[in-house]
């Protein structure tokens, strides 16, 4: 059986950053495996510019923080395989990978690697309405996916479903690509988002329609496809209210509503998962980042949805951790790294949306065992 | 009683409606697993990551339960689906 020093499951901001911050402190032979055609996972989608400090890299675009990260990877001799799925998970800490080969086949080997980071990100919830399943409703992120990787529209009349930055953000980036947003629709009383993102889409003309859902979505397109859109105003009891009814020409409906932590993995090896308000179900893990299987750690989305800076951050604790753990480093310098890393997180998780995940974070360290 | 969105799609994999799964949770079912077995929401080629979410809620609106109630779905090896022949072939 095939075997590694650290196998990371992942290539996106999380999983690169534990693999550099590993390799950076003595680790050798680290493999990361992604199940896409391409490394650096949400980050090439994001075309805006990081907001925060400097440290956090802000004013930097996320593409070119994934091509910086590829590069030090590459300096640092680190393994990258891509079109290769984690597909089991068994025994101890042995994955089953589905190797992608250079003429597009598969094969399937095992590997029991000494340590491991999951770094599996998170997926978008749907909702549901009358229509959801007809062609031309997807989530919003696989429409910027298609925008800002693929460079395809993903149709010309768009109705997003969700004000939360995302929502805000590719209807933004939606228009930018030619498309036209008829509007954005959100059940909440007020928008979610940044007011910034906001007032850029507003200042645009695309009405926000809050307090409002979405009833009914036709599907009498070419091939089936979404025709038409129907929202319907809420009650403070997020009731519909009959009689408010909109109906506009769309051909396509994005949806904004969330993300959800990839958490099979997690479950297959019986790590500990615990519901949280804040992020959903998510793996119990320390402040080193291990979960409650040794050897075994978590980094970014895939231990509650936030933002690329502190998925890079939580990949570098898990990185230092893995490092201590094979003893290329002692515990007090691993413990000095994790400090500096900490302080960042700490920075990055404040006002009003960090806050909240500041205090989700504790509240799911807090489950882990003590011996 | 039928309901509004009974003949709406839930998983869109087993091709499994809102009215059958009431239907599993009249019958006994409290948890995502429970409307799993009886319904086979979840079972199919995107093994309930899409559904997981859906079920969540219609359990949490029939029973008025919480999340830690309604649970998270049961996951199988493979978490993905793959070929016999590459599995067959599979170097140990």
């Amino acid at each position: 059986m095939l075997t590694r020093e650290l196998l990371v499951i992942g290539a996106g901001p999380a999983g690169l950053a534990a693999a550099i911050e590993a390799a950076k402190n003595g680790v050798k032979d680290i493999l990361v495996c992604d199940l896409n055609m391409k490394a650096g996972g949400q980050l090439f989608k994001q075309i805006h510019k990081f907001f925060g400090s400097k440290e956090h890299n802000a004013g930097v675009r996320g593409i070119d923080q994934g091509v910086q990260m590829l590069k030090e990877a590459e300096e640092l001799g680190i393994e990258i395989w891509l079109n290769s799925a984690v597909v089991g998970f068994f025994g101890d800490k042995i994955a089953c990978i589905e190797q992608g080969q250079p003429d597009g086949t598969k094969k399937i080997v095992y590997m029991q690697p000494k340590t491991i980071v999951i770094a599996t990100g998170a997926q978008e919830n749907v909702v549901r309405f009358k229509g959801w399943t007809t062609p031309g409703v997807m989530g919003a992120g696989a429409a910027q996916t298609m925008i800002n990787v693929n460079r395809v529209q993903p149709g010309k009349n768009i109705v997003m479903l969700g004000t939360g930055n995302v929502g805000l953000i590719v209807s933004y980036q939606l228009m930018q690509a030619g498309c036209n947003v008829v509007c954005i629709v959100e059940a909440a009383p007020g928008i979610g988002g940044y007011g910034v993102h906001a007032s850029k889409v507003s200042r645009a003309g695309v009405p926000i329609y809050c307090s409002h859902t979405i009833k009914e979505v036709k599907g009498d397109g070419p091939d089936g496809r979404v025709s038409e859109v129907t929202i319907i105003g809420l009650d403070e009891k997020w009731q519909p209210i009959e009689g408010t009814e909109k109906t506009f020409e769309a051909d396509t409906v994005t949806l904004a509503a969330g993300l959800k932590p990839v958490s099979d993995l997690v479950k297959l090896q019986d790590i500990e998962i615990v519901f949280n308000n804040a992020f959903g179900w998510v793996p119990v893990h320390n402040d080193k980042m291990q979960t409650t299987a040794k050897g075994i750690y978590v980094a970014g989305d895939t231990t509650g949805s936030e933002e690329a800076n502190t998925a890079m951050e939580e990949g570098k604790l898990a990185g230092v951790s893995v490092a201590e753990e094979l003893g290329y480093i002692t515990m007090d310098e691993a413990k000095d790294q994790r400090d500096q890393i900490w302080d960042r997180l700490r920075g990055l998780r404040t006002g009003p949306f960090g806050e909240k995940r500041a205090i989700a974070k504790v509240v799911q360290m807090g489950k882990f065992p003590v011996d | 009683m039928a309901r509004l969105d009974d003949e709406m799609l839930v998983c869109r994999c087993e091709e499994v409606t809102v009215g059958e799964i009431r239907e599993a949770i009249a019958q006994g079912a409290f948890d995502v697993v429970g409307v799993k077995r009886r319904t086979r929401a979840g079972m199919g080629l995107c093994q309930g990551r899409t559904c997981e979410k859906l079920v969540q809620q219609i359990i949490s609106q029939e029973l008025h339960v919480g999340p830690t109630e309604t649970g998270v779905t049961s996951t199988r090896q493979p978490v993905r689906p793959i070929t016999y022949g590459a599995l067959a072939e599979a170097e140990w």
